[in-house]
């Protein structure tokens, strides 16, 4: 338990001491949410409805997806794991501590966004806070396992960014942060089902915020945690100490199989 | 000096094609300082990594006091300590914090003293990619003793190191050999192995071409002793001068320089030759083939025993 604590309290000060870490966990999540702040409230008050669910959600995908995955290939690439492993560091606690102090981060960042939007912005506080929370923790879950998967089966960090940008970029257009997922045309919105942020921002509309979801909200939630523990197993059952470990359990091709909530989500939900 | 600490029974590893190690066997006991040499591809990393757990072999049996390092990697982290090539630690943790890490994980107490012992003291607070490379090398030594193992693997541990350092690490080598902590040490250094190392295996081409102890290392091969004669006259100069098992003369500034495969009879003609042409000699030096010598004369001619 001491071990865990140290390495916890490790990983959690890394995430503000490494300039990198501190842009994805605060400075790019804050600053996206002070210009949208100003910028989309003014083109689109009705944006204000959803800010704070949006720029939450955002946080949590820039905290894991462009956070989480790098450092775990650099360590790879650096030896840090081979050390871990010889040192008796579980393949548990290198996957999972960087995704709890990561969740951390994402979780002040949204305190403050929650505290300041409403004095700042006009934006509506949540209604059900109990979803909230219990919705923010999903959405985190299946982020951060996704995010240690990438950063598992990622050969090189080059890899890692595309990979990275592949859930990011079509999180950001069609997550229903900025677009609401109504407006999106019948095939993309199969395709937006496929993202966690689509899940995420369904259950913030239709349980915290007494908004009108686009599907059931409830399946979104169990969809978010199937995918993340999901996600999770598959990180752990593919890590590898090194890539000179010739002992590989599983082709990496099998981390696809974290889609697989989201690919039964399509035909229950919609 | 007797027991056991580690077993290598015909140990095999192959990666696709390549055969990195190719049945080798050898055995360490304990409060043992064995240097594992050879060059690069010998077979030294794939042959330690498996040792450390790293890697699984693909024949033959690995033991570390009856530990089998590929399938009880948790009896076996806290039987051995390891000083990296590359010290394996994120760039922003700190020494204390790096300490307490991985003394946590072994369950024992932080050994910040240790960071005093090698000269780390000032920079406990500072983040691991703010030291030195010898400074980084020091405290992967200080990690891999601090839960004090009974066996430690030093890989190229004195390399970027000041002679201060060299030295205190030599100091702290002898001390733990003689708390009864066998040491494992893979360096390219032949001054550092002839020093220190108790016996020796040189690694070629996935095989051990030989081992045993510094000194019969030397004392085998082919190796040439040097002696090297200066006299006050010219009673040496003539290069057709010929002693007895000498294979080769040159002169380098004022000394005659020979090379022998039997000492006693080239010294003694030497010698007496100075005194039948009436010369003085002002100096002699008698060199022993060095186990630089011996190790280059192994992987050059390719030896296997």
């Amino acid at each position: 338990m001491n071990a865990f604590i140290n390495h916890f309290l490790f990983e959690f000060r890394t995430g503000i001491r490494n300039k990198t870490l501190l842009l994805m966990n605060y400075l790019f999540p804050l600053g996206f949410y002070a210009m949208m702040g100003l910028i989309m409230t003014g083109i689109n008050p009705l944006f204000r409805e959803t800010m704070i669910p949006a720029m939450s959600i955002f946080a949590v995908l820039a905290a894991t997806i462009l956070g989480l995955p790098d450092p775990l290939v650099t360590a790879r690439e650096a030896g840090i794991f081979r050390n871990y492993k010889i040192n008796g560091v579980p393949a548990l606690s290198i996957l999972v501590i960087p995704a709890l102090t990561t969740i951390i981060h994402s979780s002040v960042v949204t305190i403050i966004i929650v505290t300041t939007a409403p004095l700042f912005f006009n934006a509506p506080l949540p209604v059900n806070w109990l979803y909230f929370i219990v919705t923010f923790m999903m959405t985190a879950c299946a982020c951060a396992g996704l995010s240690v998967l990438i950063g598992v089966i990622s050969t090189s960090s080059r890899m890692t960014v595309l990979w990275s940008q592949l859930v990011f970029i079509p999180s950001m257009i069609l997550g229903g942060m900025m677009v609401p997922f109504s407006m999106l045309p019948g095939a993309i919105s199969k395709i937006a089902l496929l993202l966690p942020a689509t899940h995420a921002m369904n259950a913030f509309r239709g349980l915290a915020q007494n908004l009108t979801a686009d599907f059931n909200p409830i399946g979104s939630l169990i969809i978010l945690l199937a995918s993340g523990v999901l996600a999770f197993g598959l990180a752990i059952y593919l890590f590898n100490w090194d890539r000179r470990n010739t002992s590989q359990p599983g082709h990496p091709l099998m981390a696809l199989l974290v889609l697989l909530p989201y690919v039964i989500g399509i035909f229950i939900l919609s | 000096m007797n027991d056991t600490v580690i077993q290598v029974i015909d140990f095999r590893k192959i990666y696709g094609d390549f055969v990195a190690v190719d049945g080798i066997s050898f055995e360490v006991h304990r409060g043992e300082i064995f240097g594992l040499l050879g060059p690069n591809g010998a077979g030294k990393t794939s042959t330690l990594e498996s040792l450390e757990g790293l890697r699984v072999p693909d024949g033959g049996s690995l033991r570390i006091m009856d530990v089998d390092p590929a399938c009880q990697s948790r009896k076996l982290h806290n039987l051995i300590g390891v000083q990296l090539q590359n010290s394996g630690l994120p760039d922003s943790i700190t020494l204390d914090e790096a300490m307490k890490f991985f003394c946590s994980y072994h369950a024992v107490l932080p050994r910040y003293d240790l960071l005093d012992r090698f000269g780390l003291k000032e920079k406990r607070r500072e983040q691991y990619y703010q030291l030195s490379a010898g400074q980084q090398r020091r405290l992967g030594l200080a990690l891999a003793v601090a839960h004090k193992p009974p066996v430690v693997f030093l890989d190229e541990p004195t390399a970027g190191l000041d002679v201060a350092s060299r030295i205190e690490l030599h100091n702290l080598m002898r001390e733990l050999q003689s708390s009864g902590t066998t040491i494992i040490l893979a360096t390219h250094d032949m001054a550092e192995a002839n020093e220190m190392a108790n016996r020796l295996a040189i690694l070629l081409r996935g095989k051990i071409a030989t081992t045993g102890t510094p000194l019969e290392l030397t004392a085998t091969g082919a190796g040439f002793t040097k002696v090297s004669v200066r006299t006050k006259g010219d009673s040496l100069s003539d290069p057709e001068l010929k002693f007895p098992a000498v294979s080769k003369r040159i002169s380098k500034e004022e000394y005659v320089i020979y090379y022998s495969t039997d000492i006693g009879p080239t010294v003694s003609a030497i010698i007496t030759h100075i005194k039948t042409r009436e010369d003085l000699l002002v100096d002699l030096r008698v060199e022993r083939p060095s186990l630089e010598d011996r190790f280059l004369e192994i992987t050059t001619t390719g030896g296997i025993q």
